[in-house]
């Protein structure tokens, strides 16, 4: 099992013919994702990566019932795209685009939950299902078949949390990167209830950022329906209030959306919160054996002012680092 | 991105939302002259990006043109919250009966806009929600159907008694809400908004702040940009279509992708360095833009050492590493660089990156630790 996607998912991808639409309809084909068609107006007849092009979502979804779309088109289309993929009666819309103005996305928002749909994104890096579907751009590579879930508002730093835990040999049911925008179609509260349902996940994994108080509502959630064990990382510690960090969504407003009361707020329900991504795996083990987290004490690099402190600081570094070997290679870069 | 009161208020008179007559002054004698033609006493009013303007003593009231001049020499030049000001609004000093507060937000919550309304206005609307917070009164818009006027006169309602100044205010909560989905406003605000002796309701100062996503759509709004007021390494950066934040540590961090550099910045805090920034080159590969963000933190004198961290997805290691190897050669930084490059393309951008013998990374905690103790070292 797993959530939203798997090896029943028909996808038609938007804006197929693009530069980041071709490149990842050809890398989900290749993971396994059964990508039955692509639309761009226009383009209809041609082929992408031996995908059939269509000029409309009406007609690609009529031909090829699909039952789920992703979208790869620029800012000042994507919402139009939506509301196309939604009226065509698609059910999962999966939005990459980065850049829509909120005001588009409260109209998009309405809609697609007036007409039962759900939407992914906008500015996620989408989903993946270990070995049967992926939808978005995450790198295939990184995942690996097993009981964790894992959901996050970003994407890189997803991509590192999940590398993390396959590493230390602990898969993943479903992988899914809910975006950075203000306005998500989906969010931390829909995944967890997911998860919860979902019988093959054992674990869930959520990360969150600064902005909002979209972690405050999950771990309400938490407290009230989750029985998994649930882990939590939250970035954005060291960010300044009222700056937006990157992502639409990332902004401290005035005292409100800080990290320090997302993780306060994870910890009270028992959710135990990271330190770092590559803390999660040994959080994640310990939780799933039934035990409580023991915090580890961070030793602390920091340079001092006075030299005899440098010195000392130097040596315990570089004696515990490889850095200087680079040649000594894990054979990790040879699957990707 | 924000734009100043001043311009705020154009937009405002300009839909007729009635606010105080008012002119920008960059000297003191401009204040003087400006205070002279209105013939009356005016509020000098500093025009930086910060709350709290008032209480840093950034607004004014002066009796008289000389005083107005005095007030700005003062004014002009001061630091409010690390921002020097430069402009000061001259303008029209009312008579205040009353303030109150309106303003139409983004709520993330429930994906409307949502318009909140208090009598207690004039001052922090954060402290009022805090402290008191019957005395907001809030309504969630449906983005679809808009605004109506019987819910802008509820609101009016919360605030006055008056007929006249119901109706002056449902006026200015429609003209606002306009402004808001028009302009693609994250924030519109009027605090205060006011009554004067003569039971007009007047803007007193003006809010908007845009939503960077719609800006696209407002090329007039993106003119009002104020470089001025803003970091020039901030402006620099987004002119190199990078996202970046200046802060005040000495470690200058390199990553893609949003969500991994505050992480990334997160950890250096958590070993015990502090960073120089927040700086996200973005989805694509493009090893100018490597260089850019090279170039940038260079700047930054207090830089100790430059950290970067790639987790290629879309973004290609080999072409962030090419990138590296230019802007060394090009910048010649004497501050060491502690690279890490993991995910598509790392086999090719370590081959690139001994080429040059530049040393690199396995894990994120690891670099993060090096850069921390060269930075140590340097300074």
């Amino acid at each position: 099992m797993s959530i939203f996607i798997d090896k029943n998912t028909r996808l038609i991808v938007q804006g197929i013919t693009g530069r980041d639409g071709s490149f990842h309809a050809e890398q989900m084909k290749k993971y396994g994702t059964n990508v039955v068609g692509g639309v761009t107006p226009g383009k209809g007849g041609s082929k992408v990566a031996g995908i059939q092009v269509f000029n409309t979502m009406e007609e690609a979804v009529s031909k090829t019932i699909a039952n789920t779309s992703v979208i790869y088109v620029p800012p000042a289309f994507a919402a139009d795209s939506i509301y196309e993929a939604v009226d065509s009666g698609i059910k999962l819309v999966v939005c990459i685009t980065e850049g829509i103005p909120a005001n588009d996305m409260m109209k998009v928002y309405a809609f697609v939950k007036e007409r039962g749909a759900r939407l992914i994104g906008p500015n996620c890096p989408g989903l993946i299902t270990p070995g049967e579907s992926k939808v978005g751009i995450m790198p295939g590579s990184i995942v690996k078949k097993g009981g964790v879930g894992v959901v996050s508002r970003s994407g890189t730093l997803t991509y590192e949390s999940i590398w993390a835990l396959t590493l230390a040999g602990i898969g993943q049911s479903t992988c899914i990167g809910i975006g950075g925008d203000q306005i998500i179609g989906t969010n931390f509260v829909d995944c967890l209830d997911a998860f919860n349902k979902d019988s093959a996940t054992k674990a869930i994994v959520m990360i969150g950022e600064i902005g909002g108080s979209d972690e405050e509502e999950a771990a309400a959630f938490i407290k009230k329906h989750v029985r998994k064990p649930v882990i939590g990382f939250i970035a954005g510690q060291t960010a300044p209030a009222d700056k937006r960090m990157g992502h639409a969504g990332a902004i401290i407003s005035g005292s409100s959306g800080t990290a320090a009361d997302k993780i306060a707020a994870l910890e009270k329900v028992g959710v135990p919160v990271a330190g770092s991504p590559t803390e999660i795996p040994s959080f994640v083990k310990q939780m799933l054996r039934g035990g409580k987290i023991k915090k580890v004490a961070v030793s602390v690099t920091s340079h001092s002012k006075t030299k005899a402190n440098v010195t000392k600081t130097r040596k315990v570094t570089s004696s515990s680092s490889n850095f200087s070997s680079p040649v000594k290679k894990a054979a990790k870069g040879k699957s990707r | 991105m924000k734009i100043h009161e001043y311009q705020a208020k154009v937009i405002f008179a300009k839909v007729g939302i009635p606010v105080p007559a008012g002119e920008i002054a960059t000297d003191s004698v401009q204040v003087r002259t400006i205070a002279q033609k209105y013939n009356k006493p005016v509020m000098v009013k500093a025009q930086v990006h910060v709350g709290g303007r008032g209480k840093a003593g950034g607004i004014k009231f002066a009796e008289t043109p000389e005083a107005a001049q005095v007030l700005a020499q003062k004014i002009l030049g001061m630091n409010i919250k690390g921002l020097v000001v430069k402009k000061v609004l001259v303008t029209s000093a009312e008579d205040i009966l009353s303030e109150a507060y309106v303003g139409i937000i983004l709520d993330r919550a429930t994906k409307t806009p949502v318009i909140l309304v208090s009598s207690a206005g004039g001052i922090d609307i954060e402290e009022v929600a805090a402290k008191t917070p019957h005395k907001i009164h809030k309504l969630s818009v449906d983005p679809v159907e808009g605004l109506k006027v019987f819910q802008a006169r509820n609101l009016a309602y919360k605030l006055y008694k008056e007929i006249s100044q119901v109706r002056e205010t449902t006026e200015i909560i429609m003209k606002l809400y306009k402004l808001f989905w028009e302009l693609d406003a994250s924030l519109v605000e009027i605090n205060p908004l006011i009554t004067s002796n003569a039971g007009k309701v007047i803007a007193l100062d003006a809010k908007i702040n845009l939503d960077d996503n719609g800006l696209f759509r407002h090329p007039e709004i993106e003119a009002m940009r104020d470089l001025d007021s803003e970091e020039p390494s901030e402006v620099e950066a987004r002119q190199g279509g990078l996202s970046f934040v200046k802060l005040s540590g000495n470690i200058g961090c390199i990553v893609n992708g949003a969500g991994l550099a505050m992480a990334t910045m997160d950890l250096v805090k958590r070993y015990g360095g502090d960073p120089a920034n927040f700086l996200d080159i973005g989805g694509s590969s493009n090893p100018q833009k490597v260089v850019t963000a090279i170039k940038i933190i260079l700047e930054d004198p207090k830089v100790r050492a430059i950290l970067i961290n790639i987790f290629g997805g879309i973004t290609r290691c080999d072409d962030v590493a090419n990138g590296i190897v230019t802007a060394i050669n090009e910048l010649k930084p004497s501050v060491p660089i502690v690279v890490r490059l993991t995910g598509t393309n790392e086999e090719k951008a370590h081959k690139i990156l001994r080429a040059v013998n530049l040393p690199f990374g396995e894990t994120l905690d690891e670099v993060v630790k090096k850069a921390i103790d060269l930075a140590g070292i340097a300074a």
